[in-house]
């Protein structure tokens, strides 16, 4: 191991090897970027919205990494939760950024309510968080079309006419929130070199990364890296590891709720069946290719992550378009590449997993022979 | 009879009340004006579209790569082969048949390289079987583009080029099963044809799994280390495996089209791992252990829900719930085998 770290060359090919997705992810935008024909004012203002649009709700899946239950496909969940604490303050007609304060206030107990049997789930399929969050998203996005395709309106009064179905109850298929349309984004404008900052919306985000630092260094932040290690330690050690991994669950919940209603008062309009679905996916694939991986993530990968993925969707219509004369293809490639990025980050991580196993066990058998 | 016993063992709740809920739904179905007769015919298309979809699952479950969410890259091997055949302008029963041969070398050579892939994830199996479904997909959908057909009836009208989103199988294979030595009984339609078909590929299955290959492949499945020792290739056994669900995959797509009507292209494959992977938990099967009987239970019960509840619904309370109906439903079972306790030791 040492002779491997001794050159300079040596420890390129390793950085190389370590962060492979990243630097692939560069060279993809490297060479989109002049194929098209994008000037660098427009991307880096389209770079700061969707900064703006997607931290808070990527941050939110920081929290889990670090208890060791892998990527929170149950992040939708939360997305949930703001979205109908979005529904009910638009049939209120509250406006501006009490609707904002009010909506994230209505989506908390319900966050906190989901993550909870999200956790409780999680902890009876140890070993396979990831794919068992992954069927959570898909559950409770059935109990909440059912909620709201068919409870809202009429077991839970809806007086806005404009939002409910013709037939008389249901929630329509878009809700307009114009009455909270950048509140937030709006709030403190900061104009750079005629690029648009939204400077109060970065300010909450990095409140929320202040509280990511302070919390890791909490009782509760030590004890989720203590589960995220070994769990057997852990309990050993006397944390009780089953309380501590719903509460990663629950925070991360939370935080999606309130992730998603930022990103909704940017868009300005609410899909109500469909603005969840993907939120995850994308988010995920955000912070994979800022170079986290299953098992290791900060608060750095979240930022490259976003601009990279990001300026790849910018791009990827246009430079296929320019490229074959096919905006299509754009489309489908920059889909393409979500799902890749998650496969190979998941494939890798499974391989390293492997491989760490076997070398402990080959640790172990020397130390055996040694005595 | 030791079968018999412990398939009911393994039946457990959700799965009777599904099958309570299916048997009330056919009770109601008069008194709500439903034509019994066509429901039943619906159910008996549905499941006979569905079932090898269904079957696709059981070798990856006996050699313990758990539930097949790749079901996609069988479906797309499937497509490769329906829109082949197109394009040679093949009718009748031998685009079918063509359609399935070409169909088998993409099937062989991405099921290798998917189980390939599989091999190195132990463990990890579900997950990036996901994934790598949604990728190739997503894949796919750039191929559909790009690679020149010329057929007028699957191509853009306008440019000549790329493949529609769906494509007709009229003049083609359409019905070519469903409507061979079908039974007519007022109402009630019976595709005696899928289902010779699908008692073929069943019955194969079957068979295979008490050959020498297909023990080994249990035995891969319920104890590897086991295997190991009394000299069976674990990998390459997992790798035929994941090829025979793959091809089966091929070929249900295959079977869906000719019954359906239309190759669906592009993003239509995404999802169609879920409601094949919920039918068979539903029919008793678990994350490692799954039988022919189970696939034919679990498809019936569910195609047989998803038939009936729009039409019963509709006409007792005039709302169609049946899809949050179907989207609990499936995904609930799927969460109830991934949370069972005597698994998740594995």
């Amino acid at each position: 191991m040492k002779q491997l770290d001794s050159s300079f060359g040596k420890k390129l090919l390793r950085f190389l090897i370590n962060n492979p997705v990243p630097i692939l992810f560069i060279i993809i935008c490297a060479v989109g970027i002049p194929l098209s024909g994008y000037s660098a004012t427009y991307l880096v203002g389209e770079i700061s919205v969707r900064l703006s649009r997607n931290a808070f709700l990527v941050l939110s899946l920081l929290i889990p990494i670090f208890a060791g239950m892998g990527l929170n496909f149950g992040m939708t969940l939360g997305a949930m939760a703001g979205q109908i604490g979005l529904i009910l303050i638009s049939n209120w007609g509250i406006v501006g950024i009490p609707a904002m304060v009010l909506a994230a206030i209505i989506s908390t107990p319900i966050s906190i309510i989901m993550g909870w049997m999200c956790g409780k789930i999680l902890n009876m399929a140890k070993g396979r968080e990831m794919v068992t969050s992954y069927i959570i998203g898909f559950f409770v996005n059935g109990v909440y079309q059912l909620i709201v395709l068919y409870g809202f309106g009429s077991l839970i009064p809806i007086s806005n006419s404009a939002l409910v179905l013709p037939r008389g109850y249901g929630i329509r298929n878009t809700v307009n929130l114009i009455g909270m349309r950048k509140s937030l984004d709006n709030l403190l404008n900061l104009k750079l070199f005629g690029i648009q900052i939204p400077l109060a919306t970065f300010i909450i985000i990095a409140l929320l990364c202040l509280f990511i630092v302070w919390f890791k260094k909490t009782k509760l932040g030590q004890d989720m890296r203590a589960v995220g290690q070994d769990m057997e330690v852990a309990r050993a050690a006397g944390i009780k590891v089953e309380h501590t991994r719903i509460m990663s669950i629950v925070i991360s919940t939370v935080f999606a709720g309130y992730g998603m209603i930022i990103y909704l008062q940017n868009i300005g309009t609410l899909n109500t069946y469909n603005s969840h679905s993907q939120i995850g996916m994308f988010s995920i694939a955000a912070l994979l290719v800022g170079g986290a991986s299953v098992t290791k993530a900060n608060i750095g990968n979240v930022f490259l992550g976003i601009i990279l993925f990001h300026l790849m969707f910018i791009i990827s219509p246009m430079a296929g378009k320019n490229l074959i004369g096919e905006a299509q293809l754009g489309e489908y490639f920059r889909v393409f590449v979500s799902y890749g990025v998650i496969t190979v980050s998941l494939v890798l991580y499974e391989i390293r997993k492997r491989r760490e196993g076997k070398e402990e066990g080959r640790v172990l058998a020397a130390d055996q022979e040694e005595n | 009879m030791d079968k018999i016993k412990s398939a009911i063992k393994n039946f457990g709740w959700p799965r009777i009340i599904i099958a309570l809920f299916l048997l009330l739904l056919f009770i109601v179905a008069p008194f709500a004006g439903v034509n019994l007769g066509t429901s039943l015919s619906d159910t008996f298309t549905r499941f006979g579209m569905n079932c090898i979809l269904v079957l696709a699952m059981v070798p990856m479950i006996h050699s313990g790569c758990g539930l097949n969410f790749g079901l996609p890259l069988g479906i797309i091997s499937g497509l490769l082969g329906a829109t082949l055949s197109l394009q040679c302008e093949f009718t009748g029963f031998p685009s079918f048949l063509m359609a399935m041969v070409f169909a088998t070398p993409f099937a062989v050579i991405f099921g290798w390289a998917y189980g390939a892939l599989l091999n190195k994830v132990k463990g990890g199996e579900m997950m990036i079987a996901t994934y790598v479904g949604f990728a190739s997909v997503a894949f796919m959908c750039m191929m559909w583009l790009l690679i020149p057909f010329t057929n007028p009836k699957m191509v853009w009208g306008y440019t000549g080029r790329g493949l529609r989103t769906t494509i007709s199988t009229e003049g083609y294979y359409l019905h070519i099963l469903s409507d061979f030595l079908s039974i007519k009984i007022g109402h009630l339609t019976i595709p005696v044809g899928m289902f010779l078909f699908f008692a073929l590929f069943a019955f194969g299955i079957w068979a295979f799994l008490r050959t020498k290959t297909g023990t080994a492949m249990t035995a891969v499945g319920s104890n590897p280390t086991f295997a190991r020792a009394s000299g069976i290739n674990v990998d390459k056994t997992r790798i035929l495996s994941v090829i025979m669900s793959t091809w089966l995959g091929a070929i249900g797509i295959l079977v869906y089209q000719q019954s359906f009507g239309f190759i669906q292209l592009y993003m239509s494959p995404f999802y169609m791992a879920l409601p094949a992977v919920s039918a068979i938990l539903i029919g008793g099967a678990s994350i490692n252990k799954a039988s022919i009987s189970n696939v034919i239970i679990g498809t019936f019960l569910f195609q047989g829900i998803l038939t009936m509840t729009p039409s019963v619904m509709n006409s007792l309370i005039h709302t169609d719930m049946s899809e949050v109906i179907r989207i609990i439903v499936s995904n609930g079972m799927i969460l109830y085998a991934l949370t069972r306790k005597q698994e998740a030791t594995r």
